[in-house]
């Protein structure tokens, strides 16, 4: 029966994330009717492009995405959030830029590949995941807490990594965070995509997420069945830090150089909020994937909307407060089985009338 | 004849796909002590959650003595203001405040609270109700029996009329059961009714007056205690006679000293738990037990032995080769299985389905690169549902809505699972209904029939001797002993503990 069909679709996990999406495109294509259009266009250098609101979106959410796959991980075993990503971007960042400018503020080349500067930033990335990870899981203090540490002294940590000074890497640096001449889709989604692959490979090839959900549900029968569950949380920390990593390359790229104490302000509660959206609960345990990566596009998208609505940048924070409070509370149990009861009620007088009749 | 005080007729409930109660009735007189029986599921739970509030009935009436009309209880506070109260299996209270804080919050009406009388007022009513505890001590410093009183002082002092006790004692060892026995039976002089839940028989046969059994959500009868034998009561719970448990108890004596290969010899093994350094020796197929009051720390040197508390010394060797046990998984690679005592908190993992939660301990085993695919999982999990007859709705279901039995059947499964030599069993009987306690039982004995050997500890004796060939006996984290053979009686067991020369006192 059809109706029967909708109520199983309507329980499902990912119906209030994907719902909201789709409501969020349509009120975008209310505002602007050619939201979904698609062109190929070219950049300063003649290079063909492709140009549209969606394309930018799935440009823009590249950073939101992969640290929002690493903070699922985080959440589900240690039942707390890493603060500090936007801060350890910064470090990333920084790191980055010494290695491809060295001490000069304009450099002519590039000092290293970029190979190595991925390289070197990731093992960065991953460095201050361990670093969180060790407080979490061998000293036993709350994510928050522990990750307060470099949440507070991450950014200066990035200013200092590249000497005090605001290096600007040649362009070729730009390739990607943006296009790479020739190539029409953006780097960045192409990065995107790679990491989902990698990461929905590793989720299905491995027992990262088993033993994940066992440690943030019960650690101690985890334990009991053979898990070390603090391992299992610092290795969580540690690909959250990897993905810090490669955010921080692609955010670099963007414009070629960092700010540390700009770069993507407030992004760890965006991420927070990505992963919430999902459904995911955020005290650990369980946890679902699709449903963080579409909470990270979710709030892309309403970030763009709000842009393209040119509503005022410093009013830009309260719009979005409102909505993610709206779709945070629908999510809750207590509003679920309110509507589940409404339904149920109308079904029953429903056919209380036709037996009447 | 006493005065009905509660009476709840033609109780009917169902949740999704299940009929929870069906045409319920039961009575409860002031002053009486009443047993409700049954096995898991049998709707012991949905009853007392249907008189405090927490279900609503679907159709069905409840009144109580004092009150002309039927009750409508709503929520818990409407019950508590009808003048019924409950006390768990779990305490309630707030361990961080002091007894006399824990008897008053959320009672006073004055804004100004004079905790001078309340205090002494508190003092009265431990007094009163002989129970060991002082007013400004602090809660968490008392015995878990006394927490347990204060919260059936608490529930008497505002007046209830009629006390739900809810497992009250599984926790609880022999002197503290007594001490809350001789409350309860103050409070029944006082006039209070109490409906006591258990799955102790030899509790409720002293306590009670009357019995009701339920089964599968109906009915079978309320009785006096007098007119209803043991026997009569298991088969009534149950629903068929049963010599299943005479059965058994030839199995065992059978089975004794039929193999001499020895699986797993510890020395002087000690753990950070605080028990003392003992020796220990299982054979092929040989089912021994660890006996003990509670706290005796027979848990304690099972869990030293699979690595679960940090063993600090000794050694232990698995077929003739020493193994240093730093972590479970070095005896789960052994060969060595664990199903701990306590299911909630470090048995089960709540969430996860019946499948993650069976091939849990065979995975990590197998690898972290090597996940089963899920036709595997399915496979195994298919396999044990049907082997160990699982009620669940699918391996999909998370555990945790699952009843006790069932649950302790899922890890019993996932234990299975990885073939075992050696698999010890920590009160694997506990909290489960008395059908599935005979299943596991009998399960025992099969498997070391088959040549795996295996401990099996319950606090209840009886399912010790049917099952075991050798005991341990053990008082205050030190072994005092080792029967088998004609020794295995309770009397000798009771003497054991009670006055036994340990085995390792003085080293």
């Amino acid at each position: 029966m059809p109706t029967n069909k909708l109520k199983s679709i309507s329980k499902h996990r990912l119906f209030v994330p994907i719902a909201f999406l789709v409501f969020l495109f349509f009120v975008n294509m209310i505002i602007n009717p050619g939201f979904l259009k698609i062109s190929m266009g070219s950049d300063s250098n003649g290079n063909p492009v492709l140009i549209g609101n969606i394309v930018n979106i799935l440009t823009n959410a590249t950073e939101l995405v992969i640290l929002a796959i690493g903070m699922t991980l985080v959440t589900s075993s240690s039942k707390g959030q890493d603060i500090s990503v936007g801060a350890t971007v910064a470090i990333v960042g920084g790191v980055i830029m010494r290695v491809l400018c060295g001490m000069e503020t304009q450099p002519t080349t590039l000092h290293a590949p970029v190979v190595v500067a991925l390289v070197l930033g990731c093992l960065a990335g991953i460095a201050c995941g361990m670093f969180n990870g060790l407080l979490v899981a061998k000293f036993k203090i709350q994510p928050m807490v522990a990750t307060l540490i470099l949440f507070t002294a991450g950014r200066s940590i990035g200013s200092m990594a590249m000497g005090g000074l605001k290096p600007k890497a040649v362009s070729s640096f730009g390739y990607y965070g943006n296009f790479i001449p020739g190539f029409p889709i953006p780097t960045p989604i192409l990065i995107t995509i790679v990491v989902i692959i990698i990461t929905a490979i590793v989720l299905k090839k491995t027992n990262l997420a088993l033993y994940t959900k066992s440690v943030g549900i019960n650690d101690k029968a985890a334990y009991l069945n053979g898990l070390n569950p603090n391992l299992i949380k610092f290795i969580t920390f540690m690909i959250l830090g990897l993905c810090v990593g490669i955010a921080g390359f692609v955010q670099a790229s963007r414009v070629q150089t960092v700010n540390p104490y700009t770069i993507v302000p407030s992004i760890e509660m965006d991420v927070i909020l990505a992963v919430a959206l999902g459904g995911n609960s955020l005290g650990g345990g369980k946890f679902n994937m699709t449903g963080s990566i579409i909470g990270a596009y979710t709030i892309q998208t309403l970030t763009s909307m709000l842009t393209t609505l040119n509503v005022n940048t410093n009013a830009v924070p309260v719009f979005k407060a409102v909505i993610i409070l709206v779709l945070v509370i629908i999510q809750t149990p207590i509003v679920k089985s309110f509507f589940h009861e409404h339904i149920q009620t109308a079904k029953l007088l429903k056919t209380q009338r036709k037996e009447r009749a | 004849m006493q005065e009905k005080v509660l009476s709840m007729k033609q109780i009917n409930i169902s949740f999704p796909g299940v009929k929870a109660l069906q045409n319920v009735d039961f009575s409860l007189c002031e002053g009486e002590i009443h047993a409700l029986m049954g096995e898991n599921g049998a709707g012991k739970s949905t009853l007392i959650k249907v008189l405090t509030g927490v279900y609503k009935a679907d159709s069905g009436e409840i009144t109580m003595k004092g009150f002309e009309k039927p009750l409508h209880i709503k929520s818990p506070q409407d019950a508590q203001k009808a003048g019924i109260s409950t006390v768990y299996q779990e305490i309630t209270l707030c361990p961080n405040l002091t007894v006399a804080e824990n008897l008053f919050i959320g009672r006073s009406e004055e804004f100004v609270v004079n905790w001078k009388t309340n205090n002494k007022r508190a003092d009265e009513i431990l007094k009163g109700l002989s129970i060991p505890a002082k007013a400004t001590q602090q809660l968490s410093n008392c015995s878990i029996a006394a927490q347990q009183m204060v919260a059936i002082a608490r529930a008497v002092d505002m007046e209830c009329k009629v006390l739900i006790l809810d497992e009250p004692t599984s926790s609880l060892d022999k002197q503290e059961v007594e001490k809350l026995f001789t409350l309860m039976r103050k409070l029944k002089a006082r006039g209070v009714g109490i409906v006591f839940v258990t799955h102790f028989l030899d509790q409720v046969y002293e306590l009670c007056d009357k019995i009701t059994v339920l089964r599968g959500g109906e009915l079978v009868g309320e009785y006096p205690i007098k007119d209803l034998s043991r026997v009569e009561l298991v088969a009534k719970m149950m629903g068929k006679e049963l010599d299943d448990l005479e059965e058994i108890e030839q199995e065992a004596q059978a089975l004794v000293g039929k193999n001499k290969e020895v699986v797993l010899e510890v020395k002087g093994l000690a753990s950070t738990s605080g028990i003392k350094p003992f020796d220990f020796t299982i054979h092929k197929g040989e089912v021994t037990g660890f006996a003990g009051l509670l706290g005796s720390g027979r848990s304690e040197c099972v869990r030293a032995i699979f690595g679960a508390d940090k063993v600090v010394k000794g050694n232990v060797r698995v077929k003739g080769e020493p193994v240093h046990v730093a972590a479970p998984i070095k005896a789960m690679k052994k060969g060595i299985g664990y199903l701990s005592e306590d299911r909630k908190g470090d048995g089960i993992v709540g969430d996860l389905s019946v499948r993650d939660n069976m091939i849990l301990a065979l995975q990590v085993m197998k690898g972290f690169f090597k996940p089963f695919t899920k036709t595997q999982a399915q496979a195994f999990a298919e396999e044990y549902i049907k082997l160990l007859g699982i009620k669940t709705a699918s391996a999909d279901t998370p555990i945790s809505s699952l009843s006790g039995g069932n649950q302790q059947k899922v890890i019993l499964a996932r234990w299975l699972l990885t073939h075992p030599d050696y698999l010890i069993l920590d009160e694997p009987t506990r909290g489960i209904d008395i059908g599935t306690k005979v299943e596991i039982q009998k399960l025992v004995l099969k498997l070391a029939a088959e040549g795996m050997s295996i401990t099996f500890i319950s606090s209840e004796i009886e399912e010790m001797l049917r099952t075991c060939s050798k005991l341990i006996i053990m008082r205050d984290l030190y072994v005092v002993g080792e029967l088998n053979g004609e020794d295995l009686t309770q009397t000798k067991i009771m003497h054991t503990i009670a006055g036994g020369v340990s085995q390792n006192a003085n080293q």
